[in-house]
């Protein structure tokens, strides 16, 4: 199995449910608490399994807002975990999913310069890497509803952007819309492999915005008189 | 890339140690300038070897969890870090061992064994601590076979720097140790602007379009989503102005490496001169810590297009 999430950019409205819902569960997670900082002070910090960024693609007036969540990836060829000294990170091979031991690691921060995508942060409280676990505590967990079996984030998307599923099963749905809407991963000249995939914003057909005046004698005199008149 | 003081004197410290174990074990085979005594040799081979804990141990403090630490010896087969420690680890025996058949008059195979090894484990140590940051995809500053090579030649550098100051304490014929300093220190040179030029041009670099994704047209940066800082933000955010970047590569050029070579030419017109040699050994170490400060800070990690940079 190859587990990871589908992100669709076409869309993500940006509204940050994904990165609560998943501090949420994973405060009390396998690898929790994602320690905050001055949480209401002048400078609020802390750990974060996802974020989401806002980029504008294009510009006026072809500009699009895109909004881009982004957690761990996952990656076949994860460096993170190969140049970690203390084998507190590691990647399962049954199912791909990359974590962090937290009985292990020694805080050295190596991992989180290995990762191109962000997706490590230190804890400072507890001198550990985190990371997104891809909810391996709730993925697996028999007592929930077998729809509820998927992470946090997907579960809680209210615009329906993410995707949950096994890339090794080439008809999984998250195999089958990646395929069909041109899905990407980050970064691929790094060679990670990164095993979540992105699907592109959708092109749209261009309003024309600049539309002139159609001309003739008719308009030509009535912006005159437009010009003339006192306002 | 934040510039962590405690990895600074880690890798200058015990790169210094490494080499100045080396040349010793060089200086002693060959009978550079007359050959130490065995106390001389002994109180050399401690000074490295007090080096190489000091940054051993002040490495251990930029650990957010040293407790851990000793886990670190674990990944030799994957692990750079790991290589380094497991190294460094097994080359103290060996130095060890070497200094006390000094001591102890023991037969001259086991002192030059031990020696060599030791001389050989310490050369392997500061290549692993220059991998360490040379096997890093995501930092083009990094990701160059320069690297190990200038921390191998800047250690040894500054280690030879250490010796010609010995030999002069010591009343040997300093031109032996003269000769050494100044093809080291010039090799050293050599390999540090060739880095500097080789990293001006960001070749085949990752984009803020290849990191998104969306090649088709423009992509700037609108929102991070955060308020104020993220670890991602402390660790990597940290930037230099190129100004100043010109600034400090004048200076470690100056520091690091001229005035240690006028020192050296100085030193062999006068035959002696303990302050000379003093002041060499200390501007090669101080340009050798500003040169790594600056490695440090003129690294770009790749996290940084997803904090707006075009272009990592």
């Amino acid at each position: 199995m190859r587990l990871g999430l589908v992100i669709d950019l076409d869309v993500c409205v940006g509204c940050h449910a994904c990165a609560i819902a998943c501090k949420q569960w994973n405060a009390s997670g396998t690898i929790g608490p994602l320690s905050d900082y001055e949480p209401y002070g002048a400078e609020p910090s802390g750990v974060w399994f996802n974020r989401i960024r806002h980029y504008e693609m294009d510009e006026y007036p072809h500009n699009k807002t895109v909004n881009f969540p982004m957690s761990c990836n996952h990656c076949e060829d994860a460096d993170c975990v190969t140049v970690c000294p203390t084998g507190a990170s590691y990647k399962r091979a049954e199912d791909g999913i990359v974590l962090v031991d937290q009985d292990k690691c020694m805080g050295c921060n190596y991992c989180s310069w290995a990762c191109p995508y962000g997706a490590r942060e230190l804890d400072r409280s507890s001198g550990t890497m985190k990371k997104c676990t891809l909810c391996v505590d709730r993925i697996y967990d028999e007592t929930l509803a077998i729809e509820d079996r998927q992470p946090s984030c997907v579960l809680t998307c209210p615009a329906h952007a993410r995707w949950f599923g096994d890339f090794d099963d080439p008809d999984s749905q998250v195999s089958r819309i990646t395929r069909e809407r041109g899905g990407f991963g980050l970064m691929p000249e790094l060679g990670y492999n990164p095993t979540n995939q992105y699907l592109p914003p959708r092109r749209k057909p261009v309003i024309e915005v600049n539309t002139q005046p159609k001309g003739g004698l008719k308009e030509s005199i009535k912006q005159f008189a437009n010009k003339l008149v006192r306002r | 890339m934040h510039p962590a003081f405690s990895v600074i004197f880690f890798t200058v410290a015990s790169g210094a140690g490494f080499g100045l174990f080396s040349l010793l074990f060089i200086a002693d085979t060959f009978k550079l300038g007359g050959g130490f005594s065995a106390d001389q040799l002994v109180a050399g081979g401690l000074m490295s070897v007090a080096l190489i804990i000091f940054g051993l141990l002040s490495s251990t403090f930029h650990l957010a969890n040293p407790k851990n630490a000793w886990r670190a010896f674990s990944r030799f087969r994957t692990s750079w870090l790991s290589r380094e420690g497991v190294f460094a680890v097994a080359f103290m025996p060996l130095a060890l061992i070497y200094l006390a058949s000094i001591m102890f008059d023991a037969p001259l195979w086991l002192r030059e064994s031990t020696g060599l090894l030791a001389a050989v484990l310490a050369w392997i140590t500061v290549f692993s601590t220059g991998m360490i940051y040379a096997c890093l995809k995501t930092i083009r500053q990094w990701n160059t076979p320069l690297v190990p090579a200038n921390y191998l030649a800047l250690g040894y550098s500054s280690g030879s720097l250490l010796l010609l100051l010995g030999a002069v304490i010591a009343g040997l014929d300093t031109t032996p140790y003269i000769a050494m300093s100044a093809l080291i220190v010039s090799i050293a040179a050599v390999l540090k602007a060739i880095y500097y030029f080789w990293i001006r041009d960001p070749g085949l670099s990752p984009t803020i379009n290849t990191a998104t994704g969306l090649t088709r047209a423009k992509v700037k940066l609108l929102d991070t989503g955060h308020t104020h800082g993220t670890f991602l933000t402390q660790e990597f955010g940290y930037q230099l102005a190129r100004s100043q970047a010109s600034l400090l590569k004048i200076l470690v050029f100056v520091i690091g490496f001229g005035l240690p070579g006028l020192m050296l030419v100085w030193v062999f017109t006068a035959q002696g001169g303990q302050a000379l040699a003093l002041v060499a050994a200390v501007a090669g170490l101080l340009g050798a810590a500003m040169e790594r400060w600056l490695f440090f800070a003129e690294a770009r990690h790749v996290v940084n297009l997803y904090h707006g940079a075009q272009r990592c």
